[in-house]
């Protein structure tokens, strides 16, 4: 089999060049050249499949793409600009493969429970023996992995200790009347850098009348492997979630990370072309619902009163793949005291993009100083973010233009618990 | 090829990000929005400025290169795809909105401008700049007077060539023209704004232009009417027009184009009809009210089962973007969608439609048709598979017979997309031997080296006219 059938030349031939996606594109509204926009990288990749290009030909401009799929809300045709995408990444790293360090931290790292857990352990060892102002003293990241792993490690939060993992409930029980019975699905980078946003997810799940279990062998949702065109890892994952949670009988599957939910909610289609698999990823699929989707259909717990200012920046897939955008804003609004202002451009991506921030830090970086000039002319005083890599990207953006001691970023799970332990305190 | 000293020029006016040359930047700009067409150019240059524009056009006089000007490539007739190599010349750049001016109530842009953001500047100011084409958010202003686009508001308000009253182009040699300009009257020579708008890239590069504004309609009414079948929708067309009712935007949706517009869209369209019309009447409260009534009681008369008003501007708004996303989402439906632009006079709308099923059925082609119904003007759009060779060849014969017969009906090939490249094979059907004689010198007085978009509007040979049943 030749790399170039790995595209599916019907989602190819199914763009009809409109252009209606070019002002939806946060990189071609950057460099206003075709080949940053949707149509001309789909265009490429057709092209490659009709032996006119080799792959290594548009490698750089499918590394430069967000992979935030505005295009697809805007998209009439209905192209299935993701799926080519990842099809494009996949073959890339056939004839490129991905540093074995960056392969390795896929594998056996991202790509195993184990690997989460040790992770989340070794972060706060990193931060506890002061290896953290070691490596932030002698510029050690960016010598890494480049300025924009160097910027994001200048983000991290404190993480949560070993002891506090270690005192983790498998089960919470509802707080008021029982109205579901829910999986929370942890991830990998929430779970390592984001333990307390996880912790505030179940807690006000618990607080809306949710039982709420964390089912033991789950692990990371094969997103960051699946953008990196590591296909084989994210169908792994794919399957160990899909096992992991099906047993339980849940009524939910719920997360707070819009990217995640986002590939959750997608196992259906990536596993649709494998028989052993199709029916049981679609089941999976079916059940997946975003944090804020389920206290919309259950009911939000009574919330106690905040003060200040709050903005909302979206995360791309729990937009534009999960089309949930609605929700989180008027949980935000059903907070006594508080004031919600919209954020001009909240739609378009942040600039973290997954993986893109340290990958593209260039990029990255034009786009973020754009996010940033709209966030201060909000004059909130919280942004409020619903997806780990973007909670990072707004924290470094905020530290960048000085901001760290007037504006804050929180994710929607962590300001609602707040609400929740404003009315109880 | 151009040769390396060439791309140093081309570079030294542009710096080195804006003149591409990588094979995946070239087969990016080998297309536009027309299927079916595609060629790599030689180089893209995507210019700052006007002078970097006159520097890159005295280069390619200097070498006899081919000069493709694009906006965003959303042509549907070929016009912005380098048949013939050359350099794509990227106006998307050169984009300011320079001046509203609310005194003589015109506006002042270049021609990367967007035509939505014009919109929304001006309608912020109580303004109104009517010629709105389908593709108006990704459609450059430039490529709009290009291609003189029409749009949903033809019907009232006229099209692009009805408001451009002042141009500043460069031409083939570098040199610069300026006509026109703020005046509501000026008759100093030939009017060559008028010339210029349409013209396809083929005269010049318009690098500034002035339209005239009307004051922003106080307030629309928008309706929907729905019919068992076309013909039905389109006497409706007919006789709203011969009630001297000029509604702002009357356009027709067949049942195949409701159906996937609805799958995009998602606002409720009825997809169990034959056919819809979309209406909205424009203006002062009063006149809305009225011509709404009696607009919703002819389209009963002629056998609509359900007339709908939009309860509110969101709706509105719903109803107006998802018509303009009609092309595309046709898209959904098969690989290949090849659309067209007969245009016959309003009275004979009725009878254009039968046509067009009769030759469908013909050819055993599937088409769906939209369009603006009260403009006469028609988009029956072919869902086909390009990888079908044969196929392909019915599409191109049913095509030709539609334009045969809108021509018969005294009609026109191209109401608004253009001749471009796709359809300058059938423009001497409709303008005879004089007239392309005529335009052919016209072309030679601006363009005597044939640089400025070769192989557009004018083919090498006419095609041979099909016969078409009485």
């Amino acid at each position: 089999m030749s790399i170039t059938d790995q595209f599916s030349e019907d989602a190819l031939l199914n763009c009809m060049r409109c252009g209606f996606c070019l002002s939806a594109c946060p990189t071609y509204r950057l460099s206003e050249v075709e080949s940053a926009s949707p149509r001309g990288r789909i265009a490429l990749m057709r092209a490659v499949h009709e032996g006119k290009l080799e792959l290594l030909d548009i490698a750089p401009k499918l590394d430069a793409c967000l992979g935030c799929r505005a295009c697809e809300v805007v998209c009439p045709a209905g192209v299935t600009y993701g799926q080519l995408l990842e099809e494009g990444r996949a073959a890339i790293a056939e004839v490129r493969p991905n540093p074995w360090p960056v392969r390795f931290a896929y594998r056996w790292i991202l790509g195993t429970p184990g690997g989460i857990k040790l992770a989340g352990w070794g972060l706060w060892l990193y931060q506890r023996l002061g290896l953290q102002a070691v490596a932030r003293r002698l510029g050690l990241i960016a010598k890494i992995g480049g300025p924009g792993l160097a910027a994001m490690e200048q983000a991290l939060p404190a993480a949560a200790s070993p002891v506090a993992r270690a005192s983790r409930r498998r089960v919470t029980r509802a707080k008021s009347e029982k109205k579901a019975r829910v999986a929370f699905f942890t991830g990998c980078v929430s779970d390592i850098v984001f333990y307390e946003t996880n912790q505030n997810s179940i807690a006000v799940l618990a607080a809306a009348g949710c039982d709420v279990e964390i089912p033991a062998g789950q692990g990371c949702c094969g997103a960051v492997h699946a953008h990196a065109g590591e296909h084989e890892l994210a169908l792994a994952q794919a399957k160990r979630n899909i096992a992991a949670f099906e047993q339980g009988g849940y009524d939910y599957v719920v997360n707070s990370a819009g990217g995640c939910g986002g590939a959750l909610k997608e196992y259906g289609k990536l596993l649709a072309g494998d028989p052993g698999w199709a029916e049981r990823a679609a089941k999976f699929s079916q059940a997946c619902r975003d944090f804020s989707e389920i206290l919309a259909t259950l009911g939000a717990p009574a919330l106690g009163e905040l003060s200040g200012t709050f903005t909302y920046q979206d995360s791309c897939h729990l937009r534009n793949v999960q089309r949930i955008t609605a929700q989180p804003r008027a949980l935000l609004k059903a907070i006594p005291g508080a004031r919600y202002v919209e954020l001009p451009e909240a739609d378009q991506c942040c600039g973290a993009a997954g993986t893109y921030a340290v990958t593209q830090a260039d990029g990255s970086d034009r786009i973020l100083t754009r996010k940033m000039k709209h966030v201060v002319n909000t004059g909130a005083d919280t942004v409020v973010v619903v997806n780990p890599p973007c909670h990072l990207e707004m924290i470094e953006g905020v530290q960048r233009a000085g901001l760290a001691s007037k504006i804050r970023v929180r994710h929607l799970a962590d300001v609602l618990a707040d609400s929740l332990r404003s009315k109880e305190g | 090829m151009l040769k390396p000293e060439v791309l140093r020029e081309l570079t030294a006016i542009v710096g080195a990000n804006w003149c591409l040359n990588s094979p995946a930047d070239l087969m990016a700009y080998s297309f536009d929005a027309t299927p079916l067409y595609q060629h790599l150019p030689d180089a893209v240059v995507v210019p700052g400025s006007a002078e970097e524009v006159a520097a890159i056009m005295k280069v390619a006089y200097q070498h006899r290169i081919p000069i493709v000007p694009r906006g965003q490539g959303s042509n549907l007739s070929a016009g912005t795809v380098p048949t013939q190599g050359g350099i794509v010349l990227g106006l998307n750049r050169i984009n300011a909105l320079k001046e509203i001016d609310q005194e003589n109530m015109t506006c002042t842009f270049e021609p990367g401008l967007v035509t939505a953001k014009l919109h929304q500047a001006v309608e912020a100011l109580g303004l109104f700049y009517p010629p709105d084409p389908g593709s108006m958010t990704v459609s450059t202003l430039g490529g709009n007077i290009a291609e003189c686009a029409g749009g949903l508001r033809g019907l009232k308000y006229g099209v692009t060539k009805d408001y451009i009253i002042g141009l500043e182009a460069v031409l083939a040699d570098g040199r610069m023209l300026k006509v026109g300009g703020k005046n509501a009257k000026d008759v100093a020579g030939y009017d060559l704004v008028k010339l210029f708008v349409g013209s396809e890239g083929t005269l010049g590069i318009v690098t500034e232009a002035t339209a005239k504004l009307i004051p922003l309609p106080e307030t629309k009414r928008t309706m929907l009417a729905l019919f068992q079948d076309l013909t039905g929708a389109a006497r409706s067309v007919s006789r709203i027009i011969a009630s001297r009712i000029i509604p702002a935007t009357l356009e027709f949706l067949d049942n195949a184009t409701i159906r996937v517009v609805e799958d995009f869209a998602k606002i409720g369209l009825p997809v169990e009809a034959g056919a819809l019309l979309l209406i909205q009447q424009d203006g002062p409260e009063s006149i809305c009210e009225r011509d709404s009534a009696r607009i919703a009681s002819i389209c009963k008369e002629e056998g609509a089962f359900e007339t709908r008003l939009a309860q509110d501007a969101a709706e509105e708004a719903a109803l107006m973007t998802a018509r303009r996303a009609a092309l595309s989402a046709l898209a959904r439906k098969k690989p290949t969608t090849v659309l067209e632009d007969a245009t016959v006079p309003r009275k004979h709308l009725a009878e254009m439609v039968e046509q067009i099923n009769r030759i469908a059925q013909k050819y055993s082609v599937d088409i769906c048709t939209f369009g603006h119904a009260g403009d006469g003007n028609l988009h029956p759009t072919c869902m086909c598979d390009e990888r079908d060779r044969e196929e392909i060849h019915r599409v191109e014969l049913a095509f030709e017979e539609i334009f045969e017969a809108a021509l018969k009906l005294g009609g026109t090939i191209t109401g608004e997309h253009g001749v471009g490249e796709s359809k300058a094979g059938y423009l001497e059907w409709r303008i005879g031997p004089t007239g392309i004689e005529i335009m052919k010198g016209i072309k030679a007085s601006f363009d005597p080296h044939h640089l400025l978009n070769p192989g557009k509007i004018f083919a090498r040979e006419t095609r041979r006219r099909v016969v078409v049943r009485a």
